[in-house]
């Protein structure tokens, strides 16, 4: 329960899923929250909101972070979130990057997606975040 | 006025790594032998242009990317672009239709026409180029993995129309090895994609002899985040891959070389990509001259699309964008492109607006008619700046050359993730160097705005065009006669797994209106799927 007090290190997963290819921004932000300390797992393209959440699960990840930027990112998300909470690990920080309007970070919100990093987003902001975030979960526990 | 000492003067570095001076003169360009090396437009080495008269005679070709929704919806914009004076079609399709997947595959859901138009039969394209003289235009097809089927339909629509294969002008993008770089509509292993690629350009060679089978795209491995010189060499090496197929089959490299097409990326500093631009051409002839032993001085013309630059833009204050916009016109035309294609404003969020396509239409427009680019050719050439860092890109660019040769080619490299891990690397230092305002971006790390979150307008998406597709296929598959349709697709399975060309097969089971996801599915079941080289 300790982990983050400890300071062990941060695990997070990447996923690109559906068809879209872009997977630059992916890579960049794997990088950056490397960079910060992290173990990061990146899925790779094409993958499905199953695989992404059994990789979650095996790997036992504190964060996953969908990037979409074909526009499909409201079905996606929804159908994420609906499997974590069938799988019972809904209390994972899950972020969304990508080609998001600003429009839809209400209702990605709404879904239960933790944050939305879209285009633009600044690398030590989305670093912060999940440092801010899970120190506050693990407080609450 | 106080005069700044050198000193105090900014350090400017080029994405490249290439340093700038402040001045140049005769003194910088005196060792570049002018006939050799720079010489007359139309004539090798091509530096000037791969026309002697260049723009004097025909402006550059605009071709808009456009495709959204349904076949029918596209129609209706490719009409309207026409009417609007543009010269050619550029064709969007939707991303399961760019990974062989039909519109009723339950991978396909959520995506059908959402980037593109949709494609599940010949009848979709029929429906798409209908009333659209396609003898008068030449048409570009955005697809890879699957350019052999698309290809096919095309040529059975032609067919229909009654247009000879001979008059068919276009190109298929058929680069499959950026799509593993960049882009990630890939489907089946290296190899056999490759060999598909192969088949179109043999096919193309003996039945379609005005279509470009192939058009290399730096573009993607540019926006994946790779340098100019990178984008350029990388371009160069998959082409390269390309051509060694092609000639494993016994054709000559004066056979398919002229046909041969590029894809290139605009955005960066102007200097550096016009240099960029005519020292690619003056290497490329080098390559194809001396490298492949190409006699016929037109094998060795870089023919480009350019004018494109997604990177560049930003979501940040949009209509800045119209602003970049002209400027990579302007570039691309300075650059001695063949065809110019602008992102619209609007592309750093969605498919292009009309409004959004129309400026950007004009903007092409604009340049050619007001602003005197037609008047004379290569007009930087001679410049003792351009000279010099033309001359200076060219030898960078054989330096990374040199370094995927040392890998083992493009196959080798794309195969270990060698080339992805630094492409993404580089990505990661752009990214980096933009957010510390090392690089000046206007409106995202200088002179930033508190925008009122203004959205622009999106694009519709419009989930009927998944059942309008879905009840079509049903429609299709009740109306088609079933035993020719699996006769072709096991025709076309044998072709597979022997060593024969697919086309003709390919050609046979389109016509009898089996599925692009059918035919897909044969050629995942000879190949396999490809396995991505995963790390960071």
């Amino acid at each position: 329960m300790d982990r983050y007090l400890s300071e062990k290190t941060i695990k997070v997963v990447i996923a690109k899923p559906g068809l879209d290819g872009h997977d630059t921004g992916a890579k960049v932000v794997a990088h950056a929250l490397k960079d910060a300390g992290m173990e990061v797992i990146y899925t790779g393209l094409h993958r499905t909101i199953e695989e992404i959440v059994a990789t979650a699960l095996e790997e036992d990840a504190d964060v996953i972070g969908l990037s979409i930027y074909s526009g499909a990112h409201l079905p996606l998300s929804k159908k994420l979130i609906e499997q974590l909470k069938e799988r019972d690990i809904a209390d994972k920080i899950v972020l969304v990057g990508g080609n998001i309007p600003q429009r839809d970070v209400k209702t990605l919100k709404k879904y239960g997606i933790t944050e939305v990093f879209p285009i633009g987003a600044k690398l030590e902001n989305i670093v912060e975040f999940i440092k801010d975030r899970l120190k506050r979960k693990n407080e609450k526990i | 006025m106080k005069k700044s000492k050198p000193e105090e003067l900014r350090e400017v570095t080029l994405e490249s790594g290439i340093k700038v001076k402040p001045v140049y003169g005769p003194e910088d360009i005196k060792d570049i032998n002018f006939e050799k090396e720079i010489g007359q437009p139309g004539d090798f080495p091509f530096t000037r242009g791969i026309h002697p008269l260049m723009y004097c005679k025909r402006p550059w070709t605009m071709r808009q990317y456009s495709g959204f929704g349904t076949a029918r919806e596209t129609n209706k914009r490719f009409k309207w672009l026409l009417k609007q004076g543009q010269t050619a079609l550029n064709v969007a399709f939707d991303l399961p239709t760019q990974l062989g997947l039909d519109s009723d595959d339950p991978f396909a859901e959520e995506e059908v026409g959402r980037v593109g138009m949709a494609i599940d039969t010949l009848k979709d394209l029929e429906e798409a180029f209908a009333g659209i003289p396609i003898d008068k235009i030449s048409t570009s097809l955005t697809i890879n993995p699957v350019a052999s089927v698309m290809l096919a339909m095309y040529l059975v629509v032609a067919e229909k129309q009654g247009i000879p294969w001979e008059n068919i002008r276009g190109t298929t993008q058929n680069d499959i090895l950026k799509e593993y770089i960049g882009r990630g509509t890939w489907i089946f292993p290296i190899e056999p994609s490759i060999r598909l690629i192969g088949d179109v350009v043999e096919f193309c060679f003996k039945n379609v002899p005005k279509f470009n089978p192939f058009s290399v795209c730096g573009y993607h491995i540019r926006e994946s985040g790779a340098t100019p010189i990178q984008e350029m060499a990388y371009a160069f090496e998959i082409a390269a891959a390309y051509i060694q197929e092609v000639l494993k089959r016994g054709l000559g490299i004066d056979d398919f070389a002229g046909r041969i097409a590029f894809n290139f990326d605009i955005h960066g500093n102007l200097w550096e990509q016009v240099a960029k631009f005519r020292a690619g051409r003056r290497l490329w002839a080098k390559i194809i001259k001396e490298r492949f032993g190409a006699k016929n001085p037109r094998s060795m013309v870089l023919r480009m699309i350019a004018g494109g630059g997604g990177g560049g833009l930003t979501i940040q204050q949009p209509e800045n964008n119209i602003v970049r916009g002209a400027y990579y016109a302007l570039i691309s035309a300075l650059s001695g492109t063949q065809t110019m294609a602008l992102c619209s404003y609007d592309e750093a969020y969605t498919i292009p607006s009309k409004k959004a396509a129309l400026i950007s239409l004009r903007t092409m427009q604009i340049l050619a008619d007001e602003m005197g680019l037609k008047d004379t050719v290569d007009p930087l050439g001679g410049s003792y700046y351009i000279e010099w860092l033309t001359d200076k890109m060219e030898k960078k660019i054989v330096e990374y050359m040199d370094m995927v040769e040392e890998m083992g080619g493009m196959v080798e490299a794309v195969k270990s993730g060698t080339i992805q891990r630094e492409v993404a690397r580089q990505a990661y230092i752009r990214a980096k160097k933009i957010q510390s305002g090392e690089i000046t971006k206007i409106g995202v790390n200088k002179y930033e705005m508190d925008e009122e979150k203004a959205e622009i307008e999106f694009h519709p998406f419009n989930p009927r065009v998944a059942e309008e597709q879905k009840r079509k296929i049903k429609e299709i598959k009740k109306q088609r006669n079933e035993n020719d349709v699996k006769e072709t697709l096991l025709g076309l399975k044998k072709a597979a797994q022997s060593s024969k060309n697919v086309m003709p097969y390919i050609l046979k089971a389109v016509k009898c209106y089996a599925t692009l996801g059918e035919i897909t599915r044969v050629f995942k079941d000879v190949f396999g799927k490809f396995e991505e080289p995963i790390g960071l």
